[in-house]
């Protein structure tokens, strides 16, 4: 029998010395290129850190390759950062290059520090979960083989993070992204009477509903759905599986910009809409890599220094943001869920665009 | 090479960024879950929908969580991922590893499952992507022995996770490693049996940068902070104003408080005015560092959308020290877990909770006072609550 409960193993067996002996010590880091760090202890003493990209769904012979390299460089020494990077840790300066020399013809991109865009967070899609409305790896990779160059270098105004939630669970929680890319579905879910006493229980199944859609239908142990106020989330399939809500035609993927969670200069924020909907368009998604590109450089070449996508669409006005990109303005655009009024303009005080 | 003709995904590996498909193809060549894993992803790219099935009930012995159940419903097409439950398995702290430990991972997921992981899952996890019912128990206990254990799922505590804290970061104002491992260690009950109304997340940044997004993506949100003034090396400003940096222009400028004073000789700080946004020291990392009295502001909340709109966590403690054995932490995360256990409906997270009941109700609960730190700004509608004791009563 196995031993239960025992936890995680403890995260000081896996620090380098280097980080052991400099625990809580750290005076202050340079970024020497994109991707390589360098932190500088109280006590004098250095530690490198080469950051590679990682498209996070890898074989167990990519980990030993990843492992190898540690083994050379790093006395087995690494991690991995909170958005799917691998971090090489080294205490010797010497060993940098020639890493990073063995990285490049391994094809490992290195960068994601500074002002870039690190990799893409991101979720299961059709790869293995039961709920999507698009794919997760296939348009990150898609993507990411498109802005690569911001990802290697460090010449954006700030850094740009990007995350894609397959559907509105948004298991990659991707609402305060600078740019965030989400799977929708656009039509109501077909309710499988037959289906529905056996498998769903009712009550969880009406409350999964944010709009109230759903009511029970106790006679026929089923339940009815109002088309009317049916806004697609999905949430009631998550509960009740005999609601299927996939639908490939009319499925795909919404665009959300301006976000952050970071508190510095001006306080964490939500995504907002800024493409309602966008064609699934396997393998490459062109639609979506295209408009996405699109944000990415007109922030590019308006944003001032520092300046993160939501504090330059702010400081310039959703207005402009809308005529800079040549988006399109729609009603769906406008809030129509509970506390909608306070997104609703109270002066006359805007631009003309 | 694999069997599988897979036209669609073979586009996905040109371009310069690493390609998954390479990885499901390289697993796919010595394990027939992935071979099949490739051949339903193809048709998925053919026909633009899922071909998961809801999981139903699997696990491990003693165990409500740490399994996701997953079956194909084209099980004809593809036998060897009819049943293809994940695993998650708790991350070492701050994501660090040995390598020694990464592949006795790798000979463990080999040997059980697909040979396909996630480094990481979103909630912090390593996710062992798919294998057979009968495989859980006999790769749990590999796991078991090999010193690791399985994170959380479903109306659970979920995974804690950490920035890298002091482990390579100057900013950090409190020891987030040490806290998510004793706060994981504490509540393995809780990660491992779900009990709860829906899920619980705990996740630790060191400083207000959050670099593992604890405000928007966690029930209760720990966030490094400080006390007192921010410590000023004029030698290092001295040195930045040399630099390419334009302290006035980038620094000064930016600073949302603008309580930065810069005469092209000396930086000068009204800290009083400082909300502790990090830009400056983000900047100007020689030379600026955290005050010395450092602690944790403590937020609640925070949430993606499903059911009632997504929420940032809100500011409940504006300053708790945290030094192990984090007892003051611990009876107000049980304080709240209790109320909230007591009092939430199936499904309703804890934000979703204090919107329903009110944040005058649980802070009363939770025993804590109010704070101006708390709001944006006080109430503007006049809908206001007293208690019954504030009221005088009728005199006879």
């Amino acid at each position: 029998m196995a031993k239960t409960d025992i936890g995680p193993p403890d995260y000081k067996t896996m620090l380098p010395p280097v980080i052991k002996r400099n625990y809580g010590k750290w005076l202050y880091h340079e970024i020497l290129k994109p991707g390589v760090l360098m932190h500088i202890s109280e006590s004098g003493e250095a530690l490198y850190t080469v950051r590679a990209g990682s498209p996070r769904l890898i074989s167990t012979d990519h980990i030993r390759e990843i492992c190898d390299m540690a083994d050379k460089y790093c006395d087995g020494y690494l991690r991995f950062t909170s958005r799917h990077n691998i971090e090489f840790l080294l205490d010797d300066k010497e060993k940098v290059e020639p890493l990073i020399a063995e990285l490049a013809t391994r094809k490992y991109p290195v960068g994601g520090t500074g002002h870039s865009i690190s990799n893409i967070v991101h979720t299961q899609g059709w790869v293995h979960c039961h709920t999507p409305a698009t794919d997760a790896s296939g348009p990150v990779k898609a993507l990411m083989d498109e802005i690569y160059d911001y990802f290697v270098t460090s010449t954006l105004p700030a850094h740009v993070r990007i995350a894609l939630a397959c559907c509105l669970n948004m298991c990659g929680a991707v609402h305060c992204s600078d740019i965030a890319i989400l799977g929708i579905h656009r039509t109501v879910p077909k309710t499988d009477n037959s289906r529905v006493p056996n498998l769903c229980e009712i009550p969880s199944t009406v409350a999964s509903c944010p709009t109230g859609a759903i009511r029970g239908d106790m006679k026929n142990k089923t339940v009815t759905v109002n088309d009317e106020k049916c806004m697609y989330c999905g949430n009631c399939y998550t509960v009740c599986p005999a609601m299927p809500i996939a639908d490939p035609e009319n499925d795909g993927i919404s665009i959300w910009v301006g976000g952050k969670v970071s508190n510095a200069r001006s306080a964490p924020k939500f995504s907002k809409l800024a493409i309602p909907f966008l064609p699934n368009n396997p393998p490459r998604w062109p639609e979506v890599v295209d408009a996405v590109k699109n944000i990415i450089e007109v922030y590019a070449s308006n944003a001032k220094k520092h300046e993160r996508m939501g504090e330059w669409i702010e400081r310039v006005g959703w207005e402009r943001f809308f005529s800079l990109t040549k988006i399109p303005f729609t009603d769906k655009h406008i809030d129509d869920f509970d506390m909608a009024s306070e997104t609703f303009r109270t002066s006359t005080q805007f631009k003309w665009g | 090479m694999a069997k599988t003709d897979t036209p669609l995904l073979d586009e996905l590996e040109k371009g310069k960024w690493p390609s998954f498909v390479k990885d499901m193809k390289q697993a796919a060549q010595k394990n027939p879950m992935a071979e099949d894993l490739l051949g339903q992803l193809e048709l998925s790219y053919k026909e633009k929908i899922g071909h998961w099935k809801h999981g139903g009930i699997v696990g491990v012995k003693g165990y409500g969580s740490g399994v996701i159940g997953r079956y194909s419903d084209r099980p004809d097409l593809f036998p060897n991922v009819q049943a293809f439950h994940t695993m998650r398995v708790n991350h070492p702290t701050g994501w660090f590893y040995k390598t020694d430990a990464l592949r006795n991972l790798c000979d463990i997921w080999d040997k059980h499952g697909s040979g396909l992981t996630n480094m990481h899952g979103a909630t912090g996890d390593v996710i062992l992507l798919g294998t057979k019912t009968d495989q859980l128990q006999p790769c749990f206990n590999d796991l078991s022995d090999a010193g690791f254990d399985l994170g959380g799922s479903g109306s659970a505590l979920r995974t804690p996770s950490a920035c890298v804290g002091p482990g390579r970061c100057e900013w950090a104002c409190v020891d987030s490693l040490d806290i998510c491992y004793n706060l994981t260690m504490t509540y393995q009950g809780q990660m491992h049996r779900p009990m709860f109304p829906y899920k619980f997340k705990i996740k630790v940044s060191a400083c207000p940068n959050d670099c593992v997004a604890s405000i928007a993506r966690s029930d209760f949100s720990i966030i490094g902070t400080w006390k007192g003034n921010i410590r000023i090396d004029q030698k290092e400003v001295t040195a930045y104003a040399a630099s390419d940096l334009d302290i006035q222009k980038e620094v000064c400028d930016l600073c949302p408080t603008k309580c930065m004073e810069w005469d092209g000789k000396v930086l000068k700080i009204q800290d009083a005015d400082c909300n502790r946004c990090m830009h400056c020291i983000n900047l100007m990392s020689k030379a600026l560092r955290p005050g010395k009295e450092k602690g944790a502001t403590i937020l609640v909340g925070g949430k993606a959308p499903i059911v009632q709109g997504a929420l940032l966590s809100w500011v409940i403690v504006p300053f708790i020290k945290l030094e192990p054995p984090y007892t003051e932490l611990k009876n107000l995360i049980e304080r709240i877990q209790d109320w909230w256990d007591e009092h939430g409906k199936s499904r309703e997270r804890l934000g979703e909770l204090i919107n329903r009941l009110g944040m005058r109700v649980f802070l009363r609960a939770v025993g804590l006072p109010a704070v101006p730190q708390m709001v944006k700004a006080p109430r503007t509608n006049p809908y206001v609550f007293f208690w019954p004791e504030e009221i005088q009563k009728e005199v006879k």
